[in-house]
């Protein structure tokens, strides 16, 4: 009986080796943690490459479930790109570690942070703990809502392309090159219309957006939490009721995955405006890539404090 | 705003050699000093525009990449303290359990600090990583789990060596802290290893199977074969856990995960006695992305099948089905409902069902409270209160989906 179901065993165990490994589509196959980064690697890598994206743009990003068809997209992967910063800590680790992928795992040629070559606001001073909620100890990881680092991630996944696939090193460079300069102009165009709001003040629902107010010049004088991941508390709202009346902050801020409840009563009492704005690619049907996203939040906030300001 | 410099500097040239009434020597030194000032000048810009073109050139074949913004300080950079990079992840999770009402066999204690787990979790060498988990009880201090895992051995394969938990059906593998109940269903405590569930020391290989309509991965483990309902009296008497999990995402916010198992050893009756058993799961999960924080749903069934080869008569059955519905970004609720055959008796049957409310103030705690009823085989009922805190610190991996 025992001899029987050894037989068994060792039937099944090779039958699991038996079977042919996975086959490679053609081109290099990159696989991101995010829409944006996923935007990003296409300007680059154009038709040469083919990207997916694992969290969806109007998706939280701290809180992706780490979901087994996500296993199968890492597995066949020659590159991942990550936000890094520990932004993904909560879902990627296990994914990367179950795809039975050796390119990717961190510290391979196929593993790219690309949080290391980008300007990274609030990384914390001094002793953090949790009572300070969920503190991102590495710094603020929503840093691609600056161009500036939207360029910068565009050149390491440029480099990175160009390592993994020499062939098409100057097709790379030539399209990061039109990148950077359709870039370029896109940035003068927000530049301008944002000008005229420099030092608005205003809150935003989450500490997304540090690297978009610095890039922009808004002043943000708090938030719908009252810590990083922390949901609305009674007390912390009327105390920034009270703040916002006393400064005249005029807008809110709230990423797409956010309930408006709050915010919606926190704009009653004050008379601000609810913006809904996009962090990321694919958030709303029209950001279809990185400079898209700029111009629909611009366009958004210029309206909205054109509205308020007068 | 060198052009402008230039043409001040003419400007100013022009005014003092303007009056003609100067002398013609001074006037011819003056304009000698002009016209070398001049060609300087330009032999200047064109060396300027030279250079310029070439930076252009290089940017548009872009043969290096375009010059950006000089970095702040701050870019990139590791601000970890370097002396602790090589440490694990260490992580303690607290498991405070409390019980109200009649319960015939005792149950759980009226107010008992039912677990510590304390894991260390690293990465090895390039080839591997290990986890540790150790388990502090009011009486015993065990491990519950301390592995190797081989992530990217050849031909697709993931590779576990050391003692894990059983990889049968759902609620085996898991670990008590994620297990979204105070107790574990009357089908783990009747037929699948009680409490403390099955696990031992042993080897466990896993490949998937790529295709395009589902993940698909099957799992073959051997064991010692010592754990709660396995006894091995010798080497020969090892235990073996196979298992096969199918998943597939219907639409991006809705998936169904359907899991097979066969676990099989020898049991304590008699020597060359087994105890065979069969699992089958199915999950539903619901979860809207743009709202993931507030709400889902869940629904599980999961059933076994325990054979034990000294018993004549019908195999053991056990099953529970189980929903949750999240209705705030706090609150879950949930509700299951339990049935289980004895072990070796398969004409008693309990049954019992659980309403279940569960407060997560952070992701790092947990209040939940359980009304458990239940109706043992043997004509005894029972009405019970049971509540649990949870508390997590430490850097804790994520754990599977």
């Amino acid at each position: 009986m025992s001899t029987r179901s050894s037989l068994l065993t060792v039937a099944f165990l090779s039958s699991l080796l038996a079977a042919a490994p996975s086959t490679q589509a053609a081109g290099l196959k990159v696989v991101t943690s995010t829409e944006d980064l996923a935007a990003l690697a296409r300007e680059v890598g154009g038709e040469r490459i083919s990207v997916e994206a694992i969290a969806r743009g109007y998706q939280d990003p701290h809180y992706v479930e780490a979901k087994p068809s996500f296993i199968l997209k890492l597995h066949s992967a020659d590159l991942l790109v990550v936000v890094g910063r520990e932004l993904e800590i909560g879902w990627l680790p296990p994914l990367l570690q179950q795809s039975r992928n050796e390119k990717i795992q961190i510290g391979s040629r196929g593993y790219l942070d690309a949080s290391l070559t980008v300007k990274i606001l609030d990384i914390p001073q001094g002793q953090i703990t949790r009572a300070m909620g969920d503190v991102h100890p590495l710094g603020n990881p929503h840093y691609w809502l600056d161009p500036g680092n939207g360029r910068r991630i565009a050149q390491a996944i440029q480099a990175k392309l160009s390592e993994l696939q020499p062939t098409d090193a100057a097709y790379f460079a030539q399209r990061f090159a039109d990148f950077d300069r359709r870039l370029l102009e896109a940035e003068k165009r927000w530049d301008a219309a944002m000008a005229p709001f420099k030092g608005t003040k205003i809150v935003t629902y989450h500490r997304s957006w540090p690297n978009f107010v610095e890039r922009f010049g808004l002043d943000v004088i708090g938030y719908v939490e009252p810590k990083p991941g922390i949901p609305p508390s009674p007390q912390h709202t009327i105390d920034l009721i009270a703040e916002m009346k006393k400064v005249k902050a005029t807008v809110i801020l709230v990423e797409p995955y956010f309930d408006l409840k709050t915010p919606n009563s926190v704009a009653r009492e004050t008379g601000a405006k609810v913006i809904v704005l996009s962090p990321s690619v694919g958030s709303e049907k029209e950001i279809t890539d990185y400079i898209h996203l700029f111009e629909y939040n611009v366009n958004l906030i210029v309206g909205a404090l054109k509205g308020a300001v007068k | 705003m060198v052009t402008g410099r230039i043409s001040l500097c003419f400007c100013l040239l022009l005014a003092f050699t303007g009056p003609s009434f100067a002398q013609t020597t001074e006037a011819d030194r003056l304009k000698a000093e002009l016209e070398a000032l001049r060609l300087e000048f330009t032999n200047r810009i064109a060396d300027l525009e030279a250079r310029l073109k070439t930076v252009e050139a290089a940017n548009a074949t872009a043969a290096s990449p375009a010059p950006l913004p000089a970095p702040p300080a701050q870019m990139g950079g590791a601000p970890a303290s370097s002396s602790k990079m090589f440490n694990p992840d260490i992580a303690a999770i607290g498991n405070f359990v409390g019980a109200a009402g009649k319960s015939p066999g005792g149950g759980e204690p009226s107010l008992e600090f039912n677990e510590a787990e304390v894991s260390f979790q690293a990465v090895v060498d390039p080839y591997a990583r290990a986890d540790v988990f150790l388990t502090f009880g009011p009486e015993e201090v065990g491990v519950e789990e301390a592995f190797i895992t081989f992530p990217t051995l050849p031909a697709g394969l993931l590779m576990k060596v050391g003692k894990m938990r059983d990889a049968f059906g759902k609620i085996n593998a898991s670990h008590t802290h994620v297990v979204p109940f105070t107790d574990r269903p009357l089908m783990t405590q009747n037929l699948v290893g009680g409490d403390e569930g099955l696990a031992d020391s042993g080897i466990s290989l896993s490949r998937l199977f790529p295709n395009n309509f589902a993940f698909l991965e099957a799992t073959g483990q051997v064991y010692q074969g010592n754990s709660e309902i396995f006894v091995a009296e010798k080497r020969a008497d090892v235990a073996y856990v196979a298992h096969l999990r199918g998943y597939r995402d219907l639409t991006e916010s809705t998936n169904l995960d359907l899991g097979g198992s066969f676990a099989q050893g020898h049991n304590d009756a008699g020597p060359d006695q087994t105890t065979r058993l069969w699992g089958a799961d199915l999950t539903f999960r619901y979860r809207p992305l743009r709202r993931s924080i507030y709400t889902h749903f869940l629904a599980r069934a999961e059933a076994t099948w325990s054979r034990r080869s000294e018993l004549t008569g019908p195999s053991s059955f056990g099953a529970y089905g189980y929903l949750e519905y999240q209705f705030a970004r706090r609150w879950t609720t949930g509700a299951r409902f339990d049935t289980s055959d004895r072990a070796t008796d398969a004409s008693i049957t309990d049954k019992g069902a659980s309403f279940l409310m569960t407060f997560k103030p952070s992701e790092f705690s947990l209040v939940r409270g359980q009304y458990r009823h239940t109706r043992f085989g043997d004509g005894v009922k029972s009405n019970e209160f049971l509540f649990q805190f949870l508390f997590s610190i430490g850097a804790h991996a994520a754990h599977p989906f």
